[in-house]
């Protein structure tokens, strides 16, 4: 496996995939009543690939675990996990077209997939449509609740709403003005909508407001505007996206706008691997916001830490994402076993109130189909992780925002058949 | 006063980022009338040369020149996209001249070979390739006449490209021991990080401006100027001139065009690797960043006139100073109690999706007007 996986390195990442898929698994078969295939669908090649492919990476170590500890058993017969590794492509039109190829040609019972908030518009139709099930690990700005959706990353209140009130009330830019950043697309102007009614609400003032298209890098104009709202520095609420972010930081640092003179970036989409590519050096004393990090000191954070770096090299991070990517492969199996079935709607159900000690602490599936998680704001530090400054206690998801103007007073529950997606309070 | 220099300096700065990224497609669409998208992948070469003299230079025998690598690298930017550009002229569009839409495409598909090509080669043997290519190329133009003109002379070519070859694996080789970051391919972004005496800011008249953006200016009036008196001032720019006007002509007058070809696509491709060199200093490195450029460049080129290298620069001036008057809502800040209609349309285009949207609805409307750029080409040719 480790040797093949080298030589093909210098191929297509396709061909990687499918060879990864005809030699995973691990474990011995021999001692398995059956097997089940489960789908993986992440985008292997285009720009999301270097994100994404740590998913694909932590869910075959997950799914190899289980495997090692005996499968998964349903009435009374062992089955081992075996998988199919699909590539999205980073095209969201052709995530939904693998994601009915699962479905509807290989039968799987479960498809654990996607990244981005397009991606998994793009799939809901087809999940909803065929009453399938997916399994989707990004924190993300919510304001959604699929009854063929599990969403195991961070909704805004579990992420962004702990990070603002840290940066206004007991940071040392506390009680400044706010400036928003971000890329532009779903999530940042939804997330920023609703830090700016938080801000409100805390009686601060958001000072200005500017979105990075897409694959573009000049920030000379948000640097001036930045300079112009904020002279003294502020706060800054970073949402960029994935190499935006190298450049935002590069030239945010020569333009003096640093911790060091009064400006502190707190950051939604910046994990430990996104440090360790930007480089701690322009990152060191701005923040972030995460459920878990992987400075967090457990046995459960530092086992999963070293069973990844052991599973697939010594340099490799763990961070947020996959953590949330390994929670959901554990969650299934425990709601498969709890429900004695693979079928769907068995499992749905029996799905709220699992509980896993999961790296981060303990989670809970919660009745709209998100999980209840611990909230962590950490400082990053010169050595490329967060020093944890501050922990909640277990916060409970919103799939309808609070204090976004749209959802107010809604919320969601599958459990209940006359509540369902979007119910008033 | 203070307010007119940030601005304008940030206007110059982004105007310089644009021109040094379109100087190259300005001689090669310009001058050649090719159009190549591969362009942005010329300027991801040059990008990564960067980042591989960067780390050469942090071997233990280089250290002490680390400081200079920056300049070092913008020369071998110069070789290795030139030298790459001087390639695809040989073998792909030589064969296309005259056949725009064809030479559209394939230079495209040359750009996504060349985007998964660093995704999936080591760098390490990625550079090794390019020495070769290097070798192949130049050493049997060196050799003696006496034996260019015997029969022999393509074992003796033979023979340089295998020797280049060697060369090729065994600086890859070395390359991939010693230095650990360039020994496994990787589709993930790298970053330049600049030497110390580049980063931070100087102060000019009050104001503070980063080094980094001081030394993409440098670079751009560098290339411009050396440029402009290549074509004006030496032999072979006057022959590249002579071939832009008329080629038959020039080729019944004993000037070899073929000649001419390859030196105009190397000198443009050639640029691309040093805009490649000021881009890295901006942002992270990866096989997307010229593609990000691509739309800029043609967008200067156009709007500045196709073949006429002063357009370039007025246009990527003027759209930089644009951008950064109507991205930061720099008007308002001038004329403070504007009335509430104006002032509101300016706060809505102050941002930098608007103001692209912006910036591309002005040059529509300037180019219904001026069809032909700011400065269009005359004479006999343009009529054909």
């Amino acid at each position: 496996m480790r040797i093949s996986r080298r030589i093909l390195a210098g191929l297509a990442t396709a061909s990687l995939a499918v060879t990864a898929t005809s030699c995973g698994g691990g474990g011995t078969s021999g001692s398995f009543d059956d097997t089940v295939t489960v789908g993986i669908l992440h985008s292997l090649s285009g720009t999301m690939a270097i994100s994404e492919s740590t998913l694909v990476d932590t869910e075959k170590m997950a799914i190899e675990e289980i495997n090692a500890a005996g499968g998964v058993t349903v009435g009374g017969k062992s089955y081992k996990i075996e998988y199919i590794v699909e590539d999205g492509a980073s095209d969201w039109p052709t995530f939904a077209e693998k994601s009915k190829k699962l479905i509807d040609q290989d039968g799987v019972p479960v498809v654990f997939g996607g990244w981005t908030s397009a991606s998994r518009k793009a799939m809901l139709p087809v999940y909803e449509s065929k009453d399938a099930f997916l399994y989707y690990p990004i924190q993300y700005e919510a304001q959604e609740c699929s009854n063929n959706i599990f969403y195991t990353g961070a909704t805004p209140n579990q992420q962004s709403e702990p990070a603002t009130d840290f940066m206004y009330k007991r940071s040392p830019a506390a009680g400044g003005d706010f400036f928003l950043v971000g890329s532009d697309y779903v999530f940042p102007r939804t997330s920023n909508t609703i830090t700016k009614a938080q801000v409100k609400q805390l009686g601060g003032k958001v000072v200005g407001e500017d979105y990075l298209p897409l694959g573009n890098t000049e920030v000379a104009p948000i640097i001036s505007k930045i300079k112009k709202a904020l002279p003294d520095g502020g706060i800054i609420i970073n949402t960029l996206n994935g190499d935006q972010n190298v450049a935002f930081f590069k030239q945010i640092q020569d333009a003096g706008i640093t911790p060091s003179s009064g400006y502190y970036v707190m950051n939604y989409s910046i994990a430990e691997e996104e440090i360790s590519t930007i480089g701690p050096e322009f990152l060191e004393g701005h923040y972030g916001a995460w459920n878990y990090m992987m400075s967090i000191d457990t046995p459960a954070s530092k086992k999963f830490a070293a069973s990844f770096k052991k599973r697939w090299g010594a340099d490799r991070v763990v961070a947020d994402p996959q953590e949330s990517a390994y929670n959901m492969v554990y969650l299934w199996k425990q709601a498969v076993e709890d429900a004695g079935t693979f079928d769907d709607n068995a499992v749905r159900e029996a799905l709220v109130g699992q509980k896993f000690d999961a790296p981060q602490g303990p989670v809970e599936v919660m009745p709209n189909h998100h999980l209840s998680q611990t909230v962590r704001i950490g400082e990053i530090n010169a050595e490329g992780g967060f020093t944890i400054l501050e922990e909640t206690g277990v916060v409970l998801p919103q799939a309808w925002n609070q204090k976004h103007p749209s959802s107010k007073g809604f919320a969601c529950d599958w459990t209940d058949p006359s509540k369902g997606e979007k119910y008033k309070l | 006063m203070e307010l007119l220099l940030d601005s304008l300096f940030n206007g110059v700065a982004i105007g310089s980022v644009l021109l040094v990224a379109a100087l190259g497609l300005a001689i090669v669409f310009g001058l050649m009338g090719v159009i190549n998208l591969a362009h942005g992948e010329l300027m991801m070469l040059g990008a990564y040369t960067t980042y591989v003299t960067q780390l050469i230079f942090k071997l233990p025998i280089l250290k002490p020149f680390y400081n200079s690598y920056i300049i070092v690298s913008i020369f071998l930017a110069f070789i290795v996209s030139g030298v790459v550009g001087i390639l695809l002229e040989k073998t792909i569009i030589r064969k296309l001249y005259g056949s725009p839409l064809e030479t559209l495409l394939a230079t495209w598909g040359v750009s996504l070979i060349l985007q998964q090509f660093v995704r999936s080669v080591p760098l390490a043997y990625g550079t090794g390739l390019v020495i070769s290519l290097l070798i192949g190329l130049f050493l049997p133009t060196t050799f003696p006449s006496k034996i260019k003109e015997s029969i022999n002379f393509k074992y003796f070519k033979f023979s340089s490209w295998i020797f280049a070859a060697l060369t090729g694996v065994l600086t890859g080789s070395v390359i991939s021991s010693s230095v650990s970051k360039l020994s496994r391919a990787s589709a993930r972004n790298v970053d330049v990080t600049a030497p110390s005496w580049m980063r931070g800011q100087v102060e000019i008249i009050g104001t503070a401006f980063p080094k980094t953006r001081l030394m993409i200016i440098v670079i751009t009036l560098i290339s411009v100027i050396a440029i402009t008196l290549f074509l004006n001032q030496s032999a072979w720019g006057m022959r590249i001139r002579a071939v832009t006007q008329n080629r038959q002509m020039s080729d019944c007058l004993g000037i070899s065009t073929e000649k001419v070809d390859i030196i105009t696509f190397g000198i443009g491709s050639g640029l691309a690797g040093v805009a490649g060199v000021a881009v890295s200093l901006l942002g992270s490195v990866g096989p997307n960043v010229g593609g990000n450029y691509i739309v800029g460049c043609f967008m200067v080129v156009v709007l500045g006139g196709v073949g006429n290298l002063l357009g370039t620069v007025l246009a990527s001036f003027g759209i930089g100073i644009m951008t950064d008057l109507i991205g930061a809502g720099r008007l308002l800040s001038i004329w403070p109690d504007m009335p509430l209609p104006l002032s509101n349309t300016i706060n809505f285009f102050a941002t930098t999706s608007m103001a692209r949207v912006m910036i591309f609805a002005l040059i529509v409307i300037f180019l219904q007007f001026k069809p032909t750029g700011l400065f269009p080409q005359k004479g006999r040719m343009v009529e054909n």
